[in-house]
């Protein structure tokens, strides 16, 4: 699978913040991360680790202050290929309001579609697609106001898959949702990976979120200190806790047991495996 | 004694339309003074509603509700007193901060208590010590602080009311990990050092499981079940039935209980789960 | 209580009126309101409340919501027609004291403005009782498209009136939470001093204009994600299909206009 996303020494400093004796503290410190076609990425990391000014280089809502961002061969700091660009790589962002234009659902899933000019016909189809895709055809004639958040999250989603992006980016696309919401929003982007094929990166701080995916990067004070599967990078109990960072209970459960002496592996995440593991122990 | 009560608490909204609804219903409960209580429910249980009883914001539609064994109605022009000594935060406080400098929106809540100089400034200073607040803060602008402070500043803005029952709707939302744990650390200490009640509502049942001393649960504007941490714990299968999301370590147990090791306890902290753990594994090297 | 405005409130419904072509509507009132003042015979006026009458009941929303859209407007309605009932004193004096008179002519006057404007609130009613403001905003920029030519900004005009129609519940839920934060803090906002209640407004503002301008920047990065760069080349979901029923509510409506024209000058 070819990569979609190319990351080369990525530095940014936020213009104006600091003068000619101090130059302003840089937010990203040297990021190299190559994520592949189809990939499902969590980007794990505390508030202020740079989880977030990462995320909106890949779209060019930033561009970097040193290095280079590639997204399917297009450098984010070519402007001929904004839209280009912006139509490969959808973003979806924290506050479900504020990302909806239009008060009616299907206007919303077109806008994107309508400012691309994408003829009526075309659009047609691809909206009531996005909206099938993300179960929300239903509520095509309705207003935003008349929904719950997870609703309106998808909804959003909808208007970026319309788009038929390569890959989405969300930005923490579930703090502002209940556990039903967070649940519906999971599910969805989930399934859009596994039935599409689209590169999913999930910006989050909720370990259990980034339990669920294929690989699990951490970002600490704007460098990439951790990248690899679940259940190795949450194995690493103890430095994941010092950055400020939560695993899931079982994780540390049988870590604990094993710093105790007990033979069990570290690498658990879900409950069964957790379960298994201890009736193991019991048994010898 | 009771600080709080409800009697037969009921309230319905859009009476009379095609939309009527009754979020409250029939809720009879009893907090005891210096208690520290978590409230959970699905989205829709009528825990957002229940609490907006307890400070005199919604009028029940039938019922009472008693604040020192007083109906808070009986003057309906005192309701304002009300809130002064039951302090509601709702969630997402940063949003309603409004004045100048940390210091003046904190005293925004003392200050119309009617309280002199003085007091304000004890108040406000001693709350935001409280929560973790450092004094550099006070002259400077809210909007200028990181989330998690700006957060802070708003509890305290309710805190400085000193009100006896304080109440915190999802205090940690939106907050990660780190930031999560201050703020229960610093409500915990806020409540060992004045001894006030406290209601924190969550949808985590793990936050909940470290402080709690009693549970309330509401289900569809029922109440579900209003009981020690322990009990509530040991109905975790209903609890999970009713769309709430029990401990991953609770569910481990669960399971282990279902497949012959009981241990006779209910877990829901790893602490806890580790301690039991490593003494039955011990027993049984030595058996 | 801000629910409770009937002004410019839109009901649902399957009516001829609420399927009619928003453009062709939004011309039809335009043509009504001349309907109305044109002419000062009793016969315009009976020819205008015809069709008032007409309209609302292919429009099969109750009546008494037309009388909602009136009641609030009564008041003033009473003043001005009293202060003219007074002042007009041309014609056949039918009532006196002291120095007020009140004519045959200065009744007829304010009867009429009465009539009139009643008409016109009613009829203008209809129009935003049968669209939904997001039809009628589509509908004007449409129809004033051509000014485009003369840069004048129809699309970025007609873009901010229908964020500003999305955002308005919005923005009412909040300020209700936001009350509800400052009620639970002490605030008096529903009673107190007219003082009291004034710098309690600053606690209500502030935080409503600052989150407004947050929910402002987060959504034109939104749509800049979503490649919005203005209205050239914007293709539309919402389609206009102009019908048959449309060309006859046109033309039924100039023959009353014709008939009112006609009366005016005959009578």
């Amino acid at each position: 699978m070819e990569n979609i996303i190319e990351i080369e020494n990525l530095h940014f400093a936020y213009k104006g913040e600091g003068d000619e004796a101090s130059p302003p503290e840089e937010v990203l410190k040297g990021i190299d991360l190559t994520i592949k076609q189809g990939e499902f990425v969590a980007v794990l990391g505390h508030n202020g680790s740079g989880k977030s000014t990462l995320a909106k280089h890949i779209n060019a809502i930033l561009l970097p202050t040193e290095g280079k961002v590639t997204v399917d061969g297009i450098d984010t700091k070519d402007e001929e290929k904004l839209f280009d660009l912006r139509q490969r790589a959808g973003m979806v962002f924290q506050n479900p309001d504020n990302q909806i234009v239009s008060s009616i659902v299907e206007e919303d899933v077109a806008f994107a579609l309508e400012n691309l000019g994408v003829p009526y016909e075309e659009m047609r189809q691809r909206v009531d697609d996005a909206l099938r895709d993300v179960g929300m055809y239903d509520y095509r004639l309705h207003s935003p106001s008349q929904l719950s958040g997870g609703q309106k999250q998808r909804v959003a989603i909808a208007g970026i898959i319309a788009m038929r992006p390569k890959c989405i980016i969300l930005d923490e696309p579930t703090a502002m949702l209940d556990p039903q919401g967070r649940k519906e929003v999971l599910a969805t982007i989930h399934r859009m990976n596994r039935e599409q094929g689209i590169t999913i990166v999930l910006i989050t701080h909720y370990m259990d979120e980034a339990a669920d995916c294929g690989r699990v990067v951490v970002i600490d004070k704007g460098r990439i200190v951790m990248d690899g599967a679940p259940e190795k990078v949450f194995a690493r109990v103890d430095e994941l806790k010092k950055i400020g960072l939560d695993v899931p209970q079982t994780t540390e459960l049988a870590y604990e047991l094993k710093r105790a002496g007990y033979k069990i592996s570290p690498e658990i995440i879900k409950v069964d495996e957790c379960v298994e593991a201890l009736l193991a122990l019991f048994k010898k | 004694m009771a600080i709080l009560e409800t009697q037969e608490l009921t309230y319905t909204y859009s009476i009379g339309s095609p939309f009527e609804k009754t979020a409250v219903d029939h809720v009879d409960l009893a907090i005891n003074e210096g208690e520290m209580i978590g409230v959970m429910g699905h989205t829709g249980s009528g825990k957002s509603t229940l609490i907006q009883h307890f400070n005199g914001l919604l009028k029940p539609t039938s019922g009472r509700v008693l604040l020192d064994g007083r109906d808070i109605w009986a003057d309906k022009k005192k309701i304002r007193d009300v809130r002064f000594q039951v302090g509601l935060v709702f969630q997402y406080p940063e949003y309603q901060i409004f004045e100048e400098t940390v210091f003046r929106d904190i005293a925004f809540g003392p200050k119309n208590m009617g309280l002199d100089e003085a007091e304000i400034k004890r108040r406000v200073l001693e709350t935001s010590n409280d929560i973790g607040l450092p004094e550099e803060l006070m002259e400077r602008s809210p909007f200028e602080l990181s989330g998690g402070q700006k957060r802070r500043v708003a509890i305290a803005g309710v805190m400085a009311m000193e009100p006896k029952v304080l109440i915190l709707d999802e205090p940690t939302a939106g907050l990660d990990p780190a930031g999560r744990d201050l703020i229960l650390q610093h409500i915990k200490a806020y409540h060992k050092r004045t001894k006030n009640t406290i209601l924190i509502v969550s949808h985590s049942m793990e936050d909940i499981a470290s402080f709690a001393d009693r549970i309330l649960v509401m289900n569809k504007g029922r109440l579900f079940c209003f009981d020690e941490t322990e009990k509530v714990f040991a109905r975790a299968e209903e609890i999970s039935q009713i769309g709430l999301d029990v401990p991953q370590i609770t569910k481990v147990f669960m399971e282990l209980k279902r497949r012959g090791i009981n241990f006779g306890k209910e877990v829901y902290t790893v602490g806890y789960a580790k301690e039991l753990l490593l003494k039955s594994l011990k027993e049984r090297r030595k058996s | 209580m801000l629910r409770d405005i009937t002004i410019g409130q839109f009901f649902p419904g399957n009516s001829i009126i609420h399927r009619l072509d928003p453009r062709f509507k939004i011309v039809i009132t335009l043509l009504f309101i001349i309907m109305l003042f044109w002419g000062s015979s009793a016969v315009c006026l009976g020819i205008g409340a015809v069709y008032t009458f007409m309209a609302i009941a292919l429009s099969r929303i109750p009546l008494k919501m037309f009388w909602k859209s009136v009641k609030p407007l009564l008041p003033f309605l009473m003043i001005t027609a009293v202060i003219n009932l007074l002042l007009v004193s041309s014609g056949e004096v039918l009532w006196r004291w002291k120095f007020i008179k009140i004519t045959d002519e200065g009744l007829n006057i304010s009867a009429f403005m009465i009539v009139r404007i009643v008409l016109l609130i009613m009829g203008s009613s209809i129009l935003t009782y049968t669209t939904s403001p997001i039809t009628l905003t589509d509908a004007i920029e449409r129809l004033l498209s051509p000014l485009k030519k003369l840069h004048f900004p129809v699309h970025e005009l007609a873009m901010m009136m229908s964020i500003a129609l999305r955002f308005i519940p919005t923005l009412i839920e909040e300020t209700d939470k936001i009350i509800s934060a400052q009620k639970a803090r002490g605030a008096e906002i529903d009673s107190g001093s007219l003082g009291k209640r004034a710098r309690n407004l600053i606690s209500i503002l502030v935080p409503l204009f600052i989150s407004s301008f947050r929910r402002a920047d987060e959504l034109a990065t939104a749509m800049e994600c979503r490649c919005y760069h203005g209205g050239e080349g914007r293709t539309r979901l919402r389609q206009l299909k102009s019908a048959p029923r449309d060309y006859i509510a046109l033309f039924i409506t100039i023959l009353f206009l014709a008939a009112v024209i006609a009366a005016s000058k005959l009578l």
